[in-house]
């Protein structure tokens, strides 16, 4: 195969026209493009929250929308963002279209349970696309109880039924991701040789199956008593608010992970392929990626450090949190351990994944400083928890879908995105994150709280940076959406292999034919085996 | 769609995606197992928050206790129990093959289940009668007024989300038997039967744990 071989006249994106060809399909590179499409139209409606938040509180008074208002908008785009874009985003599009292709199968081991996932999906989102027309939320994308259960008078049953019937599309996502890798392996693809993007796919479904569960019987307890008066958190019959949390973060800390784990996946394969070396430390990274997860689980209590947890449990949560910190290190200095004398090209993809680096070494060591109990005390609600957990999920996760998404696109839709446009929407993306998110790190310290609608006079300035940043970033996002739509009928053709790069999902044609691979491949080489010369090859 | 471009050798009873049958059953074997982890957790959740406040309110967890129909909960573990045995002795059936016998076991299997689910509906009549219904009409001594609803609440909860899994369970036996008289089901191609057996093995088990956590501990302690 040479690098000029183009599509073939057939290929998963010709094979069948019309609306039921793709709402029937069982093709998971089909499904993967309905997962797409879906949540960046979840994506858009989050991020319109985000706009409103920030234009209200370009001024002291917050003089755009009322107390209440206010309340719902920070509410919405946490529950759309978190649940309806993040968690998703990775692996029910990248993950879905290339965990078959990477390992070398004609598709997941479930087919048909994959295109349950999306409708399940899709009708989470219908319940939840209800409660946002009908009204709003206001309780803050975490449901803390008694405000949802008692006080709260917004529509807190749909949204959480919403996020109860999305879990189980995560769940069925992760359950067909553990399978697959587990069974449907290529000859030859053993465990070691599997690129690590896999590793962090495995991972993230581990966490997918043990973790959704226990939000959806939480969400389960709170519809309960707020329908039918049961007690399970009524401290007026000896419930426990707190016990809510508990069973809440031991879910929603591990879903932190869920979101950027297949970020981390996503950039070692970019790094890999633009500095045209095998990744450093190989299985160091692999493990790193499963000890996050087993780790991920057993720290939720620093998200209660002023709830009235006892000290000792604190401190306990406190040293394992700073041991999450261990393999995330170990993938930082792996990836620049990767980058050292390599031959770096700066195309797009790499301009992302080493924005994700930076940007996560900036969200993970604010983690540290959150996770040090006395600090804690300090910022504890303040706009540093803010800018801290953006770091991870829109400088991590984000930018880490971005550049798979860019790494991938010429496989995905057989054409070329505009290069140039594509850096410069790169560029404009980075700038915009700091703006909008560094000056909250010192909003926070000097102790705004969060979720406040209106804020002091002296705050203003640094707000205002915020909400400057925050319009440079929508428009950094709508570039993308422009150029990737535009490529995929003005594009030029991309060849099977146009970065150059190694992997199972680069030996078949760009798009990939339905059934992936004209015959199943036979793996005699390890991941990233940049030293032999590379098949396809236009470097 | 793609099948048509698989090779002829493929066997109907195997989907295109895998390239035996083995593998075929070893996914979906596998595939039932990780979802039976995420039931656990599922359950889990209950469990702890059952487990909190037993420890926390002991009495008025025992007084609960006290009011449950421990006949009805002991026959009715009897009956899962009998629908567990008949379940893998119809698995044991699809293997070898015997037709006939594997639709007798799961019509005596969908049979035992829905007197379990009878059983549990004339329990919960009774707990309404008696006004053990959390919320407004909620009656009980007035020592344990408050916390006795934790538990009834726990135990709606609980047996609630157990019967609904129930009904999941006899909805998938229901098409088990229908593969079953269509001859669908060969000792080849068997490994609909296995999974749906783990399934209902499993929510048999889980009613193993909610019966003497909620009928029996401390039920004589007053």
């Amino acid at each position: 195969m040479s690098s000029t071989v183009l599509a073939p006249p057939r290929h998963y994106l010709n094979d069948g026209f019309g609306v039921k060809s793709w709402l029937l399909t069982r093709d998971h590179k089909r499904i993967a493009l309905l997962y797409l499409a879906t949540i960046t139209f979840f994506f858009f409606i989050g991020g319109a929250f985000a706009v409103m938040i920030r234009l209200d509180l370009a001024t002291p008074a917050g003089d755009l929308v009322s107390d209440d208002t206010y309340n719902k908008l920070f509410t919405m785009h946490g529950i759309v963002m978190v649940f309806f874009f993040l968690i998703p985003s990775i692996p029910a599009t990248l993950g879905n279209f290339f965990v078959p292709l990477m390992i070398g199968a004609k598709d997941l081991a479930f087919p048909k349970l994959n295109l349950a996932s999306w409708y399940i999906y899709v009708l989470g989102g219908l319940f939840t696309l209800y409660a946002l027309v009908s009204g709003g939320v206001d309780t803050g994308w975490t449901f803390y109880v008694p405000f949802s259960t008692v006080a709260s008078t917004t529509k807190v049953v749909p949204a959480a039924l919403g996020i109860f019937i999305t879990g189980f599309s995560s769940i069925l996502t992760g359950l067909n991701f553990i399978v697959t890798i587990h069974r449907m392996r290529a000859p030859g693809m053993t465990w070691f040789r599997m690129p690590l993007f896999l590793w962090s796919m495995y991972a993230t479904s581990l966490i997918f199956v043990l973790g959704t569960p226990v939000i959806a019987i939480t969400l389960l307890l709170i519809a309960a008593e707020r329908l039918f008066h049961f007690g399970f958190f009524d401290p007026a019959l000896g419930g426990d608010p707190v016990l809510m949390q508990h069973l809440f973060w031991f879910y929603s800390h591990p879903a932190v992970y869920i979101m950027v784990l297949p970020a981390m996946g996503v950039v070692s394969e970019i790094v890999a392929a633009f500095c045209r070396k095998p990744v450093f430390g190989y299985s160091f990274v692999a493990f790193a990626s499963l000890a996050i997860a087993v780790l991920g689980f057993l720290v939720w209590g620093h998200h209660m450090f002023v709830a009235g947890e006892s000290v000792y449990a604190a401190m306990i949560f406190s040293i394992l949190s700073f041991m999450v910190a261990i393999p995330s290190a170990v993938k930082v200095f792996n990836w620049t351990a990767t980058m050292y004398k390599g031959s770096i090209a700066w195309d797009t993809p790499m301009l992302y994944a080493i924005g994700f680096i930076g940007l996560f070494t900036i969200g993970g060591l604010t983690g540290l400083f959150v996770a040090s109990i006395g600090i804690d005390v300090h910022v504890t609600d303040t706009y540093f928890v803010v800018a801290h957990f953006h770091y991870i999920m829109v400088g991590g996760a984000i930018m880490g879908y971005m550049g798979g998404l860019h790494y991938w696109w010429p496989k995905i839709s057989g054409r070329l995105y505009n290069e140039f446009l594509a850096k410069i929407a790169a560029g404009i993306i980075f700038l915009g994150f700091n703006l909008t998110f560094f000056p909250q790190f010192v909003l926070g310290y000097l102790g705004m709280p969060r979720r406040y609608h209106a804020y002091p006079p002296e705050f203003q300035v640094l707000n205002v940076l915020s909400s400057a940043g925050a319009s440079i970033l929508g428009v950094g996002y709508l570039i993308p959406l422009a150029y990737l739509l535009w490529s995929l009928r003005y594009g030029k053709l991309a060849t099977a292999n146009p970065w150059g790069a190694v992997g199972l999902e680069w030996t078949t044609t760009s798009p990939p034919p339905t059934e992936n691979f004209a015959e199943t491949p036979i793996v005699t080489w390890d991941a990233y085996d940049y030293r032999a010369p590379v098949e396809g090859n236009v470097a | 769609m793609p099948d048509a471009s698989i090779a002829v050798n493929h066997p109907a009873s195997l989907a295109h995606q895998f390239d035996d049958p083995a593998q075929q059953r070893d996914a979906a074997t596998l595939g039932m197992w990780v979802f039976l982890v995420t039931e656990i957790l599922f359950f889990g959740g209950l469990f702890l928050t059952y487990l909190v406040y037993r420890n926390a309110y002991p009495q008025a967890f025992a007084a609960g206790s006290h009011e449950m129909l421990v006949w009805a909960g002991t026959v009715n573990t009897c009956v899962l129990i009998t629908s567990s045995l008949t379940m893998a002795l119809a698995v044991h059936a699809a293997q070898t093959g015997n037709r006939a016998l594997l639709l007798r076991l799961l019509v005596v299997t969908m049979l035992l289940g829905c007197a379990f689910l009878g059983i549990k509906a004339f329990e919960y009549y009774t707990e309404y009668i008696e006004h053990h219904v959390p919320g407004a009409g909620f009656e009980f001594d007035p020592r344990y007024f408050a916390q006795a609803q934790l538990f009834f609440s726990l135990y709606f909860v609980m047996t609630g989300l157990h019967a609904l899994h129930m009904i999941i369970g006899l909805g998938i036996m229901s098409v088990m038997l229908w593969l079953s008289y269509r001859g669908v089901i060969t000792p080849e191609y068997h490994n609909p039967i296995e999974v749906s057996g783990l399934y209902w093995h499993f929510v048999d088990i889980v009613w193993i744990f909610l019966y003497p956590l909620l009928y029996l501990i401390g039920r004589h302690v007053q």
